[in-house]
């Protein structure tokens, strides 16, 4: 540094031009350091959207308009976007994050899928996706979705009921349950790398549950092929159970006569039971089941008693304590 | 450090502490936070309160290890922040999750584990921001103006417990929160050992001019 006094007059920086300069600096600073702060929030805080272009699925029928409301097959509320139930999912075989899902589970291949329908059967059979989805023609089911963390959507689902299926492979009488099993492989599901849950996902139903109508196999949303966020290519739909028990990307399904080990309820017994019906009345121990947050909604609805279906399926829990089996 | 350059790290504060805030708000108007912006909202609120605690918390470890004595002029700003935050988080719930229903707010509170130790971490940030004044400071007197803020360290164990015991079964997020966290407390834990003992009273890391 120079001393002082040899520093001429000429040289002195005018006041002026030095605190313009300052304050030039400190606005440039002020504003990256802004901008970094946008960029980083960004980064944390992704905007997730995208297309679906999976195939149209030719030939679905709808339930006749007198029976449909009866029997569930169709809700008369207003239908969730197409862009929300593909952007908004628990499917942690791909993320743990609800607006990961899509991107993370995009390009996932299905080719070749093959689901096992065996144990206590009849005719245990090895399925081509093609065959299995022959057995019968694709019906339209709007159904309302209520998610276990107190969200919940209204899909039109295309698929058919679960009873087709099992009626081809003749269950015997001692099946008691049925056994369903998620694909197992984490370079396709690299959710599956990291031991957040038991891996595969299983989940099951008793054997009247499996058998009623509004159980589906469902196969697309909004007449498409299920994109493979939403469980590719075939899923449960259980229209009346906390969403967890719609297992996605099924391989397996086996007829049982024990209860069978769901995912969540052995990861958390206290917190998930096997039954998962809707329940208003029955807490999650840490929040409260009372009301949802219907998605593409403003304020909140109150939660119904078996999801709004308790007329077509009351009866298949007559007499049980649903706070001990919830 | 001069009157100027203090008003300018307060700006600086001021300014990127808005940000989030800022893209928060122009995402909802323009339809952005996701198909469920209610619980977005909520989370990131949560979030915000917890990355500024910590931020305030990292201030005096930072500024001891690097010699950076100018960082403590960004503290009261960022705890501040965190205050901020933490009562957007509440009214975010009150509002959206509670649809400004009072007793449902409170009867859930009290019956949630996870609330009432999140309610524990914003109530303790409430003597905090009140006596964050150069006047509070004068008035309480550094050593027990100190005292009185490590009330920030209950705030942040309770925040980041209470956001650990509400995620469903990936607690991977809460847990960076804790290692952080436990990092900064850890390193107070082994200033105050080695330290001399007759030294505490008198090392004042709280003085009013300077954290002007």
């Amino acid at each position: 540094m120079k001393e002082p006094n040899k520093i001429s007059s000429r040289e002195v920086t005018d006041p002026a031009v030095y605190f313009n300069r300052r304050t030039f600096i400190r606005a440039g600073v002020l504003a990256a350091s802004a901008v970094a702060t946008g960029v980083a929030y960004r980064r944390l805080n992704p905007v997730a959207a995208g297309k679906v272009n999976t195939p149209i699925i030719q030939g679905i029928t709808q339930p006749a308009a007198t029976t449909a409301n009866a029997a569930g097959f169709r809700v008369d509320e207003p239908e969730t976007s197409l862009e929300d139930i593909t952007h908004y999912n628990n499917f942690y075989e791909f993320s743990t994050d609800k607006e990961g899902v899509a991107p993370a589970a995009a390009g996932f291949d299905t080719k070749g899928w093959q689901v096992s329908v065996e144990g206590l059967v009849n005719k245990p059979k090895v399925f081509d996706l093609d065959d299995l989805l022959k057995i019968s023609p694709p019906e339209e089911r709007i159904y309302r979705m209520r998610c276990v963390e107190a969200w919940s959507m209204v899909i039109p689902w295309v698929g058919f009921s679960l009873s087709k299926l099992l009626d081809v492979v003749e269950p015997l009488n001692d099946a008691k349950y049925v056994a369903f099993q998620t694909l197992l492989d984490p370079t396709r599901m690299p959710g599956q790398r990291s031991d957040v849950l038991d891996w595969p996902y299983v989940e099951g139903l008793r054997m009247d549950e499996a058998m009623h109508p509004l159980t589906i196999l469902a196969s697309g949303i909004y007449d498409r092929a299920l994109p493979p966020q939403d469980g590719a290519p075939i899923r449960l739909v259980v229209p009346w159970k906390y969403g967890f028990k719609g297992i996605k990307s099924i391989v397996k399904i086996k007829l049982v006569a024990a209860q069978p080990t769901t995912t969540w309820s052995a990861y958390a017994p206290n917190e998930y039971g096997f039954y998962a019906n809707v329940n208003p009345h029955v807490d999650h121990p840490r929040w409260s089941q009372a009301t949802e947050q219907r998605i593409g909604e403003s304020g909140r609805r109150p939660t119904l008693m078996f999801n709004g279906y308790e007329e077509q399926v009351g009866h298949l829990y007559a007499g049980m304590d649903l706070r001990a089996s919830f | 450090m001069k009157e100027n350059d203090i008003r300018f790290a307060k700006l600086l504060i001021l300014v990127n502490g808005a940000v989030p805030l800022a893209l928060l708000v122009w995402d909802q108007s323009h339809h952005r936070l996701g198909a469920n912006p209610q619980n977005f909202l909520i989370l990131t609120t949560g979030m915000m309160t917890l990355i500024f605690l910590i931020l305030t918390m990292a201030v005096t470890p930072l500024r001891k290890v690097t010699g950076w004595n100018w960082l403590i002029q960004f503290r009261r700003m960022l705890g501040l922040y965190a205050f901020f935050y933490g009562c957007l988080h509440f009214l975010c719930f009150f509002s959206l999750d509670r649809g400004f229903s009072v007793s449902s707010t409170l009867t859930e509170m009290v019956k949630r584990k996870y609330l009432i130790v999140g309610s524990t971490a914003l109530i303790a940030m409430i003597p905090l921001a009140v006596t964050s004044t150069n006047a509070m400071i004068k008035r309480l007197g550094g050593k027990r103006w100190r005292a009185l803020h490590r009330l920030a360290y209950v705030a942040a164990v309770a925040g980041v417990i209470h956001y650990y015991m509400q995620v469903k079964a990936d607690v991977r997020q809460p847990l960076v929160f804790a290692t952080v966290l436990a990092v900064l407390l850890g390193y107070r834990w082994v200033e105050y050992w080695r330290r001399p003992k007759p030294a505490t009273a008198t090392t004042g890391t709280v003085k009013p001019t300077t954290e002007a």
